[in-house]
């Protein structure tokens, strides 16, 4: 039947990571003007390595790729919420979410 | 075809479908929407993979509390999507390029060097939780510690820069009532005194 899918190996799960962080890749180049979208993929990335991690973790038999992914979890989320902390202080300061909008800072 | 290999392909293609539809939907709670649909079924992989402890923290800590987060400030910015997408078109064959260049040399690298071609896993004895504390608490305390000292600091940060105080409150102000001298409290008046009549 599907004969060309057999059962996954590490390179499996890599491509999977590789595909997903091609995809947020393209996202950030997409949206490029839409500061949340790009949050989000920036997320997308990070689950990209994640799942890299992990994959190596399980099949390697090594517990520390486990505990690098925790880490990457904690400060994945610290980053989340000041990232979007100063996207809802700019939008009260300027107005609008687009990048091009950014550029007060400049003399 | 076993049952775990369904799972992985089927688990794999809703991933990638659902990557795509949070970068390329017009509606950003959509795409919020999306994304939690990614990590779902990405703890899904996580625990094909048998790291079921993260798996669980993935959605109770990234779906339950970030993207939470995301989805109450994209609902509550009040803001003029269609305007942000203007000339989309005109990035799509950069985007395109970009994307598939990096991902044809990510698998060519990855199926290139023959890593896996021993099948599965390791089974490993034991619960993942065991030994993932274990790990966690004896080995790596100090990063720990750190990582809460983190998560502190990013705390403080976000108060710090959205707080606004409104004028209407009555608050006290711990500096000032510490600052106090006794001439801005105490005020000494020489009166005569009266007489008995």
């Amino acid at each position: 039947m599907l004969s060309f899918l057999t059962a996954p190996t590490l390179a499996h799960y890599l491509v999977l990571g590789a595909i997903l962080f091609a995809i947020s890749m393209a996202g950030i180049f997409l949206n490029r003007k839409n500061v949340i979208i790009i949050l989000m993929a920036i997320e997308l990335m990070l689950l990209a390595v994640n799942l890299n991690f992990i994959a190596f973790s399980s099949y390697l038999g090594d517990m520390n790729g486990q505990v690098f992914v925790f880490f990457i979890l904690t400060v994945a989320a610290a980053e989340s919420a000041i990232g979007l902390a100063i996207l809802v202080l700019l939008f009260r300061n300027v107005g609008s979410i687009n990048v091009d909008d950014l550029g007060k800072l400049k003399g | 075809m076993t049952f775990s290999t369904a799972i992985f392909y089927i688990f794999s293609a809703i991933l990638v479908f659902a990557a795509l539809r949070v970068i390329t939907t017009r509606n950003p709670v959509h795409a919020a929407l999306w994304l939690v649909l990614c990590f779902f079924t990405a703890a899904g992989v996580w625990i094909l993979l048998k790291a079921e402890f993260l798996a669980i923290v993935l959605v109770l800590v990234y779906v339950g509390a970030v993207m939470v987060l995301f989805l109450f400030v994209v609902m509550m910015l009040d803001v003029n999507f269609d305007s942000l997408r203007t000339n989309i078109r005109s990035y799509v064959p950069v985007a395109a390029t970009v994307g598939v260049l990096v991902l044809l040399e990510m698998a060519l690298v990855i199926v290139g060097a023959h890593i896996g071609t021993d099948a599965a896993p390791p089974i490993e004895t034991g619960s993942n939780t065991k030994a993932l504390g274990r790990l966690l608490y004896i080995d790596y305390l100090y990063p720990l510690e750190i990582a809460s000292a983190v998560l502190l600091v990013a705390i403080i940060a976000a108060i710090a820069l959205t707080h606004r105080t409104r004028g209407k409150t009555k608050h006290q102000d711990p500096g000032a009532q510490v600052r106090v001298r006794r001439e801005d409290r105490v005020r000494l008046v020489n009166m005569p005194s009266e007489n008995r009549e």
